[in-house]
């Protein structure tokens, strides 16, 4: 192949019963989100410009769990966080327990070019935010009123994570029983939030970058912090590929999920597509995750092992495809 | 086979004229801590519970960069963090941004075991701690001398920006942060295994001298500072940034995993061959029982131990042998 490639991505683990005029406005949004990449990247756009691009889109539109319309903490707040990776160096940026930057990637991007660090957290990263003048709104924004009911059922639901290793004695019972409905995260899924929002991007010169943002899991402990600004975990780009995940983040982070495609592809000499459908058989034990991944030769991929995944993608020689279910 | 231990009291620019008072301590207290972890190894404790042991013992010890002589940030605070990770069911836990928490790699133990989360940051792990009932003390209590010192050399020494290129200043009659802001102990960590080839792995740390309050490290992050599975078990040290984007220490159990390396060979090639010199230090232990300590800094307070009777500890490249 060679030439550009895009991906983008709305969250992994998506409601079976979730209405058709919601699932058309995601395809909608997505497909959104992918013109406005191949616009930039039809401009000669460098890939961590657009993968930024993308994500500011996505973190802007209430629709999914990133930005306006993250998921709410067990005390009814948003905290954010992002990460982007410049593959040609792999330079990157992370952020966590943003509360009034409107658009975390970009502070991300920011940590990675204004800053000697390359992750910073709650009031540093805050402090920092207003230091670069970002814009920053009041929590409230953040918060749609569709996310406040969420968090209701998600507190009903009484939900405490079954851990597999760990003997339920002496925890709650999640309310649901041995023919148990679809679960991600220890939510049914019907108030699980798809959890992130991502892009990764090859360009015209070959150049690789990734980009993630959240609000991270539904009714989450303040400080929780996901996959999302873990490099390596959920996002990651080198000079052979750039990779975004989503879904379950401790299946993510164990997994080092991001990485190990770029490690097969290396190391094992495996296809862009072949280490993506590696690393999602191998890498997640009984976690629920997916991923979008681009090649430097212009390749792009995805896979899950869940349900679904909101997903679209795009190449420079015409393709276009946006998706839902398997 | 039989079980193996190694730690770390951090890589950086420790200079080969570390006078005696400076560095006796340094050497006594990696005896001390190897002492500890090989003692639970005998005792056929976990090495999950050894690692956590060594590392609560590293943490105590105000010469080590982590819990009592955690290296300050930018305001004059202590902003601790850590991770733990078990080999052979790959569960973990992380924490960051603790300002009273006497050893964060335990409560690092506890939000694995405890919470449906693996990281937990700021003031919600701060939360945390206090619901589990860890001891905590005034910030105050980890911030040393030495440490206010380091802190005031780095702040006269900086541009407006850390600049990472600057070159070490040679006013270093003490142990200092050199220009750059870095400190020279980096960071404190352990990783074991034991006769059944169970591994486990635990890092912790204050930082960076003059971070950004907020700045979080590679030692939380599981796959950069600290990874273990059932091939091995690795805890970095060096330059946070370097780390994290060399994902080290998921790197060195990927090339075994995937390119059939030996311990040896994969912790060498991650230190030497992936990543810039002067950045990066790194203790692993194999579920064979072998051990590897690579560093491509000037040093590395380091300590290892093998059920076949080896025992090291050294902090330059010639190895010293000790009882």
């Amino acid at each position: 192949m060679g030439g550009w490639a895009l991906a983008v991505h709305g969250g992994a683990g998506v409601d079976p019963n979730l209405p058709p005029h919601r699932q058309e406005q995601a395809k909608q949004l997505l497909t959104r989100c992918l013109n406005l990449g191949i616009s930039a990247l039809r401009s000669n756009a460098s890939a961590i410009d657009v993968v930024e691009l993308v994500v500011r889109e996505l973190e802007t539109d209430p629709l999914f769990n990133s930005g306006r319309g993250s998921a709410l903490t067990e005390k009814g707040t948003v905290e954010m966080e992002a990460s982007i990776m410049d593959g040609s160096k792999r330079r990157c940026g992370a952020v966590s327990g943003l509360t009034t930057v409107k658009n975390p990637i970009s502070l991300a991007r920011l940590v990675m070019d204004k800053s000697p660090h390359s992750y910073l957290a709650f009031n540093g990263a805050e402090e920092f935010a207003r230091q670069q003048g970002v814009e920053v709104v009041e929590n409230e924004y953040f918060i749609t009123p569709e996310n406040v009911g969420m968090l209701k059922l998600a507190k009903e639901a009484n939900t405490i994570l079954f851990d597999y290793r760990i003997p339920t004695a002496g925890y709650d019972s999640c309310g649901v029983g041995a023919e148990s409905p679809l679960q991600m995260n220890g939510l049914p899924i019907s108030v699980y939030a798809p959890e992130t929002v991502g892009c990764v991007v090859v360009d015209k010169e070959g150049r690789c970058a990734a980009a993630t943002s959240t609000g991270g899991l539904m009714n989450k402990k303040s400080g929780r912090i996901g996959d999302s600004p873990l490099i390596g975990a959920g996002t990651y780009a080198c000079g052979v590929c750039g990779v975004s995940c989503t879904g379950e983040g401790e299946a993510i982070i164990r997994g080092t999920l991001a990485r190990e495609v770029a490690a097969v592809m290396e190391y094992k000499g495996l296809s862009l597509q072949q280490a993506v459908d590696f690393v999602i058989k191998h890498r997640l034990d009984e976690g629920k995750a997916g991923l979008i991944a681009v090649s430097n030769t212009g390749d792009v991929a995805y896979g899950f092992n869940c349900n679904a995944m909101f997903r679209g993608c795009a190449t420079e020689d015409g393709f276009m495809e946006v998706g839902i279910w398997d | 086979m039989g079980w193996a231990i190694a730690l770390h009291g951090g890589a950086g620019d420790i200079p080969l004229s570390l006078p005696p008072e400076r560095r006796q301590p340094r050497e006594e207290a990696l005896r001390h801590c190897l002492h500890i972890g090989v003692e639970g190894l005998k005792a056929k404790l976990p090495p999950l519970d050894v690692v956590e042991r060594v590392v609560r013992e590293l943490e105590n010890i105000p010469q080590f960069n982590a819990g009592k002589g955690s290296v300050l940030t930018s305001k004059g605070t202590v902003e601790m963090e850590a991770s733990i990770m078990d080999g052979t069911t790959m569960n973990c836990g992380a924490v960051s941004g603790l300002t009273t928490v006497v050893n964060a790699v335990s409560l690092a133990r506890l939000v694995m075991e405890k919470t449906p989360h693996i990281y937990l940051a700021f003031d919600g792990a701060e939360e945390f701690a206090r619901q589990q009932g860890v001891e905590t003390l005034h910030s105050s209590h980890f911030i040393t001398a030495e440490n206010i010192e380091r802190l005031k050399q780095a702040i006269e020494a900086n541009r407006v920006q850390i600049d990472y290129t600057q070159p070490i200043q040679n006013d270093t009659k003490k142990e200092t942060a050199i220009a750059n802001g870095d400190s020279q102990i980096g960071t404190v960590g352990c990783v074991a295994v034991d006769g059944n080839g169970n591994l486990a792995s635990a890092t912790s740390t204050g930082g960076l001298v003059n971070k950004m309050v907020g700045r979080i490290g590679d030692t939380p992050v599981i796959g950069a500072g600290t990874y273990a599975d059932t091939r091995c078990a690795v805890s970095a040290t060096g330059k946070g940034e370097a780390i994290i984007r060399g994902t080290v220490a998921r790197d060195v159990a990927a090339l075994m995993e995937f390119k059939g390396l030996s311990l040896e060979e994969a912790a060498t090639c991650v230190v030497h061959e992936r990543t810039p010199k002067g950045t990066v230090g790194l203790v692993a232990v194999s579920a064979k029982g072998e051990v590897a300590m690579p560093f491509n800094t000037t040093g590395m307070f380091r300590a290892c131990a093998t059920e076949d009777g080896y025992s090291e500890i050294s902090i330059w490249p010639a190895a010293t042998k000790f009882e």
